[in-house]
C-alpha cells in the first residue's frame, strides 16, 4: 500500500501531536511561546492560584510591545496602568527565568518582528502567542497561531495546547505582480475575495510564483494577515530564501547543526498529489494597489475602482450600510482623491525594513503634505537601526517626517498614538475594525507605497503615478 | 481557572443581529490594561454603549431594558480579529453564560469555551427563528441542553440540535478544564519534549 501524500501542514502538526484524544482535541506540543505585557498577566496569576510553575522557561520569550510609548522610551511610562503592566511582565519573567527583551533592551520590538529577526523563529516549529497576529511566522514553515489567555497558561505549565486540528485550504497565486504592487496588495486582494470569514476554520498553505519569489519580509506580511480572513494561520514552505533568511542570526543553529536543520527544513513541503479540503487560485495580474474601504479587511478594492454597492459585497445589508455609515462613504464612489488626516506606516503587518525602503521610495525628493500627520513606527531597534544605516532616515527627514521608536503604536492605539473621532488613516497595520485606531477612527488598510502616496499628496492617490 | 459547570440554560435572550462583531467592538482595546480578571463587564461593547462622555446611547441593545438575559445572540462571524481572552471575560463578567450564532471566529470559540460560555452555533434559518422569537416577545425564552446538544425557542418548541466534541463537552458538564486534563499527563509531555529538535 502506497503511503498517502502528506501536506506541509499535516507534517509539521502530526509530528507535534503528544496525543490524538478521540471525538476530542490534538494535544500539541509548542516549540515556541511568544508573551508579551497584555495578554500574560493573567496567565501568570492563574499559575500562582493553582501552585503552577513553568514547564519549560527556556522556550518562552517576552517582549514588550502592545502598550508601549514610541516616544521617549528613556523616561518613566506615563500611564500608570501601562507601566503597571510592563512592570508585571518584567517580575513574571524574572520569577520564573524567561528571557524579557523590554523597553530599551536593543532587540525589544514587536514580538513578531523580533522573533524572525534574531532566529527564534525556525521552520518546522510550531509558535503560539496571545496575538492573533501570531499567524506571521508561518512565513518560515512553522505552525503558528494566536491563542488566547487561558491557553498562555497551558503553554507556561505544561508546554502544550489542545486544539482541534483545522480543516486545510491551499491558496496558489500564480504569475507575477505588476509595478507597485507589494505583498501587502497581493493579501488585501485575497481577504478581498474570500471575505473576513473565508477561512475561518481553516490554516492556509500559500503557493505558487508569487510566494516563491517574495522575500521573507513579503512573506510575513502575507501570512500574518491570514486571521483577517478568519484563519487560523497561513504556512509558506521553507526554501532557499528562507534558509538564506535565518542563517547567522542570533539564535539560528550554527555548524553541524545548522547543516542538519537544513537537511530537515528542505523535506517540509506539501507532496505531489496531496488533497486540501478547499483550493483556491488566483492570477496576479488581477491584482493592482489595494486599499479597504469599510470596516473589516474583507472589505477591499483596487484602488481604482469604486466602492462596491451592497449587494456586490455579499453579506447582510445592514451591517454593509453601518459600515459604510461608519467611514462617511457611500456606495460606487471613488476612494481616489479622498482625504487623508493621518498616516501610520509600522505593525507586525508593515513595519519591517523592506517597508521601509518601500515608504522611502516614493517620498524621496518630495514633502510630507501639510496637513496631514504622519507616524513612522519601526518594527524593533534592529530595523529602527537599519533605517539609519541605509540612509532612509536621512530621505525621511528632508521630506518633513519623523521617525518614531519601535511598537505596535496606533496599529491598535493602546498607547497615546490614537487617531481623533472622525479622522481619516491610511494605515499598513491590519484592522480597519470601528475604532481600531481609537474611539472613532476611520482606518484605511494599505500597502506601504499607498501610505506614502497619501503622506506626500494627503489624499488616496495611486502609487503607481509617483514611482 | 476551573469554572461552574453548564448544563442546562434556560434564560431570556439578548438579539444583536450584526454580522462581523469583532473582539475590538466587544472590548476596546483601551480596555486591556489590566493585571487581573475583573470588572471588564462594566466596559462590554464599549464604544457601541456608552457616547464619547460617558452617557449611554439609547439606540443599543444592551441600553434596552426590555432585553436581558444569560444568552447573546448575535450575527455571522461573532467573536473575529484579535484573540483577546477578554472579550471572553467581558461577556462572562457582564453576565452571559452562552452566546448564540451562525458562525463563529476560531480563536473566541476555544477562548469562550476554556472560561465556561458555551458557543452554540446555529444554522442561519433557526438562527433568524430565535431574532424574530425575541424580537417579537423579549420575554421569550431559550433553553440550552448541553447533554442533549439541543437549543429549543421555548414558545413555539422549535428547536435545532449543535455540535461540541465530547471532550469539551465532559469539561464543560463537570467544570472541568484544559490544565487539569494536560497536568494530568505532564509525564507523556516530559518524555515527549526529549524527542524535540528544538
Amino acid at each position: 500500500m502506497s503511503k498517502i501524500p502528506a501536506t506541509l501542514f499535516d507534517k509539521v502538526w502530526d509530528s507535534h501531536a503528544v496525543r490524538k484524544i478521540e471525538d476530542g482535541p490534538d494535544v500539541l506540543f509548542i516549540d515556541r511561546h511568544f508573551i508579551h505585557e497584555v495578554t500574560s498577566p493573567v496567565a501568570f496569576l492563574g499559575l500562582e492560584n493553582r501552585g503552577l510553575s513553568v514547564m519549560f522557561p527556556e522556550k518562552t520569550f517576552a517582549t514588550a510591545d502592545h502598550n508601549t510609548p514610541t516616544i521617549n522610551q528613556h523616561l518613566p511610562v506615563q500611564d500608570p496602568l501601562s507601566a503597571n503592566q510592563l512592570k508585571a511582565l518584567e517580575s513574571n519573567t524574572a520569577k520564573y527565568g524567561i528571557s524579557h527583551w523590554g523597553l530599551g533592551n536593543p532587540r525589544n520590538g514587536i514580538v513578531h518582528v523580533v522573533g524572525p529577526e534574531n532566529g527564534i523563529t525556525l521552520p518546522g516549529m510550531t509558535i503560539v502567542c496571545g496575538d492573533s497576529h501570531t499567524s506571521t511566522h508561518g512565513a518560515f514553515g512553522a505552525i503558528a497561531f494566536g491563542i488566547g489567555t487561558s491557553e498562555v497558561e497551558m503553554v507556561l505549565s505544561s508546554q502544550c495546547i489542545m486544539q482541534q486540528k483545522p480543516k486545510k485550504m491551499r491558496i496558489t497565486v500564480t504569475g507575477t505582480t505588476g509595478k507597485g504592487i507589494t505583498p501587502k496588495d497581493v493579501t488585501l486582494y485575497i481577504i478581498s475575495q474570500l471575505t473576513a470569514a473565508g477561512a475561518t476554520g481553516y490554516f492556509v498553505e500559500y503557493a505558487g510564483e508569487v510566494f516563491e519569489q517574495m522575500s521573507m519580509e513579503g512573506r510575513m506580511t502575507v501570512c500574518n494577515m491570514s486571521i483577517e480572513m478568519g484563519a487560523r494561520g497561513g504556512i509558506i514552505a521553507p526554501d532557499d530564501t528562507t534558509f538564506a533568511y535565518i542563517k547567522g542570526r542570533e539564535k539560528a543553529p550554527q555548524g553541524a547543526a545548522w547543516d542538519n536543520a537544513v537537511a530537515y527544513w528542505k523535506t517540509l513541503k506539501t507532496e505531489e498529489g496531496a488533497t486540501f479540503d478547499k483550493e483556491y487560485t488566483f492570477n496576479a495580474a488581477d491584482i493592482e494597489p489595494m486599499i479597504t474601504y469599510g470596516t473589516n479587511p474583507g472589505m477591499g478594492m483596487g484602488i481604482t475602482q469604486r466602492i462596491p454597492v451592497a449587494q456586490e459585497a455579499g453579506g447582510s445589508a445592514a451591517s454593509y450600510e453601518k459600515s459604510l455609515q461608519y467611514m462617511g462613504f457611500q456606495e460606487q464612489e471613488p476612494m481616489l482623491g479622498k482625504k487623508v488626516d493621518y498616516v501610520f506606516i509600522g505593525s507586525c503587518t508593515n513595519g519591517r525594513i523592506e517597508d521601509f525602503r518601500a515608504f522611502a521610495s516614493i517620498v524621496k525628493g518630495r514633502q510630507k503634505a501639510a496637513g496631514v500627520t504622519a507616524w513612522i513606527v519601526p518594527g524593533s531597534h534592529i530595523v529602527e537601526q537599519q533605517i539609519r544605516e541605509e540612509g532612509i532616515l536621512d530621505i525621511l527627514t528632508a521630506a518633513g517626517f519623523e521617525l518614531r521608536q519601535p511598537g505596535c503604536s496606533a496599529c491598535l492605539a493602546m498607547n497615546d498614538d490614537k487617531v481623533p473621532a472622525g479622522k481619516y488613516a491610511v494605515s499598513t497595520s491590519n484592522r480597519n475594525f470601528e475604532g481600531r485606531q481609537g474611539p472613532g477612527s476611520r482606518t484605511m488598510l494599505a500597502s506601504p507605497l499607498v501610505a506614502a502616496a497619501a503622506a506626500v499628496t494627503g489624499v488616496v492617490t495611486d502609487p503607481r503615478e509617483l514611482i | 481557572m476551573a469554572y461552574d459547570k453548564f448544563t442546562v440554560l434556560k434564560s431570556t435572550a439578548v438579539p444583536m443581529p450584526i454580522e462581523n462583531v469583532d473582539t475590538d467592538q466587544i472590548i476596546p482595546a483601551r480596555f486591556l490594561k489590566a493585571t487581573e480578571r475583573k470588572g471588564f463587564g462594566d466596559n462590554l461593547f464599549r464604544d457601541w454603549r456608552y457616547n464619547a462622555d460617558g452617557s449611554p446611547k439609547n439606540d443599543f441593545v444592551l441600553n434596552n431594558p426590555i432585553y436581558s438575559g444569560k444568552i447573546l445572540v448575535g450575527g455571522k462571524n461573532f467573536g473575529s480579529g484579535s484573540s483577546r481572552e477578554h472579550a471572553a471575560w467581558a461577556i462572562y463578567d457582564y453576565g452571559f453564560r452562552c452566546v448564540v450564532s451562525s458562525f463563529f471566529a476560531d480563536i473566541f470559540k476555544n477562548n469562550s469555551l476554556n472560561i465556561g460560555i458555551l458557543p452554540v452555533q446555529v444554522s442561519p434559518e433557526f438562527l433568524h427563528k430565535i431574532f424574530t422569537a425575541i424580537e417579537s416577545n423579549p420575554t421569550a425564552e431559550l433553553v440550552v441542553d448541553l447533554p442533549a446538544q439541543t437549543i429549543t425557542i421555548s414558545a413555539t418548541g422549535e428547536s435545532e440540535t449543535f455540535d461540541i466534541n465530547s471532550y469539551k463537552k465532559h469539561n464543560m458538564t463537570n467544570g472541568y478544564d484544559d490544565i487539569d486534563y494536560l497536568q494530568a499527563m505532564k509525564e507523556d509531555i516530559k518524555t515527549f519534549a526529549t524527542k524535540s529538535m528544538y
